[in-house]
């Protein structure tokens, strides 16, 4: 986890919840159990207006991938754009962090949640974000 | 759905291409009054029109009446993502189905110029982190957590299907930018018509792994147009006009219905599937019939996705139907002889209008070259991100 310095930081999303245990959150409908990460007027799958805020499981499996070498400017490349899926169920999208060689992606393989800092902004506010690691 | 049938009078597509010395309503005009002189009708013919742009400002197909026609009929702008030229047709349909029309025009056009990349933000250097939109994000998400680019997210859809799939992989999706390269070197209104082998293909640069620049669509210029007619209205019309229509079997527009993984990648999948399940039911006929398809390969990895949905192949079989040789113009079901978006093109809103183009030109016997002899029953099927997906199934007339 960075942090050592004393700078500030804001999670990239707001469904990333930051401090000693970083990890994912969702709402999640109370009617059918769908979760989704961004704020939802009702739930697409059942109607549903409840919604309760869930823990989403740390531990996935890549289930698509992408190796990206061409993206916009200031975009560095190449990345692995991975869609996992955790162990309670619940499909994400980020990239695979932590491989020498992106070619080294493959599908089924097991990843961990984890968290770096992406980014500075011109406050010195640092912007942290959430990716998968091979487990 | 009762009402009267529907049929294909007349059609036309520009060649796909860069014309920087165009506008995009002259693209279309030259779409539309081409259509017309093929259907032997004109503008005042017209019940209505649709007309489908994705980039074009509000009111294009009224522009467009400026230059073909000012007759007062009504005019319904279509955009509806990669399905806007499908959407555009069903518009027109529709409307003679319902008995409004007896005649109608869709057309679809774009004028993209060499837009490069789709979708996925630059960064800007001077940033002060503030939470906003639905994901409270602070900066633009694309690169971080994943890929928005269409070369992306269209791979993620190839790589899913090789997840639960056996015997797909890198070759698999070479095989099918190598097959719609070499059928657009037979069609004189593709983009590019040039056959590249499997080693080209597969040794280009990597836009997205997968896909490497020649399984990826270019961006161009075009437009596509079809005079619809009702059955009745038909047989009002000449001999050699009743016999060169037509048919439109089945007309069908579906959206993404909700699955878990929606929210965070687009599945092309289940609309599609249900698109070909109504699509079928209702033309009354099966994959098995059809001599010819003309599907949404905006990338290798969505073509062969696509075999599966639109149950070209067995389920989890799309690896072994590229393999086979399949879906090549000499094999069991040809896919793409047009040379496909990956080569023929795909300026946007005009690719639903010209698929049907394809499939209209081939039951007519017209295609040169290209033809697929015999050809009696075709299916053309686009998709949008978002998602909407129109399949169209044509049939020769009796």
């Amino acid at each position: 986890m960075p942090d050592e310095t004393s700078a500030e930081q804001v999670p990239i999303v707001g469904y990333l919840q930051l401090g000693d245990d970083p990890h994912l959150r969702a709402n999640e409908c109370t009617a059918c159990g769908a979760r989704y990460f961004d704020r939802r007027n009702a739930c697409a799958k059942c109607g549903g207006t409840g919604f309760s805020d869930a823990r989403v499981a740390d531990a996935a499996v890549l289930k698509a991938y992408s190796i990206v070498h061409n993206a916009a400017p200031g975009i560095p490349v190449p990345y692995v754009s991975a869609i996992v899926e955790t162990e309670d169920g619940t499909s994400v999208r980020s990239n695979v962090v932590g491989l020498d060689d992106p070619m080294t992606a493959e599908l089924g393989m097991r990843v961990e949640f984890t968290t770096y800092v992406c980014g500075t902004d011109d406050d010195g506010t640092e912007c942290v974000a959430f990716g998968y690691a091979p487990a | 759905m009762s009402g009267d049938s529907v049929w294909v009078l007349g059609a036309n597509m520009t060649r796909f291409a860069r014309y920087p010395e165009l506008d995009a309503l002259d693209l279309a005009s030259q779409a539309c009054l081409d259509a017309f002189a093929d259907g032997g009708v004109g503008i005042h013919d017209m019940d209505i029109l649709a007309a489908g742009t994705l980039f074009q400002p509000n009111g294009f197909g009224q522009r467009l009446q400026k230059q073909i026609g000012q007759t007062g009929i009504p005019v319904y702008n279509v955009t509806n993502a990669c399905a806007t030229g499908a959407t555009a047709i069903r518009v027109a349909y529709l409307s003679i189905k319902a008995g409004e029309a007896e005649m109608g025009l869709a057309v679809g056009v774009e004028q993209m110029g060499k837009m490069g990349l789709l979708a996925g933000k630059s960064r800007s250097e001077r940033k002060v982190y503030e939470a906003s939109g639905r994901y409270d994000a602070v900066t633009s998400i694309d690169g971080i957590l994943g890929t928005e680019t269409m070369p992306g997210v269209f791979a993620q859809a190839g790589t899913g299907y090789a997840y639960e799939n056996d015997g797909v992989g890198f070759e698999q999706f070479a095989k099918v930018a190598y097959k719609n390269h070499l059928h657009s070197t037979l069609n004189p209104l593709a983009q590019y018509q040039k056959e590249f082998s499997l080693e080209q293909i597969m040794g280009s640069p990597v836009q997205s792994y997968p896909n490497t620049t020649l399984m990826c669509c270019p961006t161009g210029d075009g437009a596509a147009a079809v005079v619809l007619i009702s059955g009745e209205r038909l047989r009002s019309m000449p001999e050699e006009a009743q016999r060169r229509a037509v048919k439109i079997s089945a007309s069908v527009l579906t959206s993404d219905p909700w699955v878990e993984s929606g929210q965070v990648q687009p599945d092309v999948n289940t609309l599609t599937r249900n698109a070909a399940a109504q699509a079928y039911e209702t033309a009354g006929v099966g994959p098995e019939d059809l001599d010819l398809v003309e599907l949404h390969d905006c990338f290798a990895t969505a073509e062969l996705v696509h075999y599966d949905n639109l149950g070209l192949c067995e389920r989890g079989g799309a690896g072994d139907f590229i393999d086979s040789g399949a879906p090549f113009r000499d094999g069991r079901i040809p896919v793409n002889v047009s040379g496909g978006l990956i080569s023929k093109g795909h300026p946007i809103g005009a690719t639903g209008v010209a698929n049907v183009y394809e499939i209209t030109t081939h039951l007519r016997g017209e295609a040169g070259d290209r033809q697929i002899e015999g050809a009696k029953v075709g299916l053309a099927h686009v998709i949008g991100l978002g998602s909407a997906c129109g399949i169209h199934i044509l049939e020769k007339a009796a």
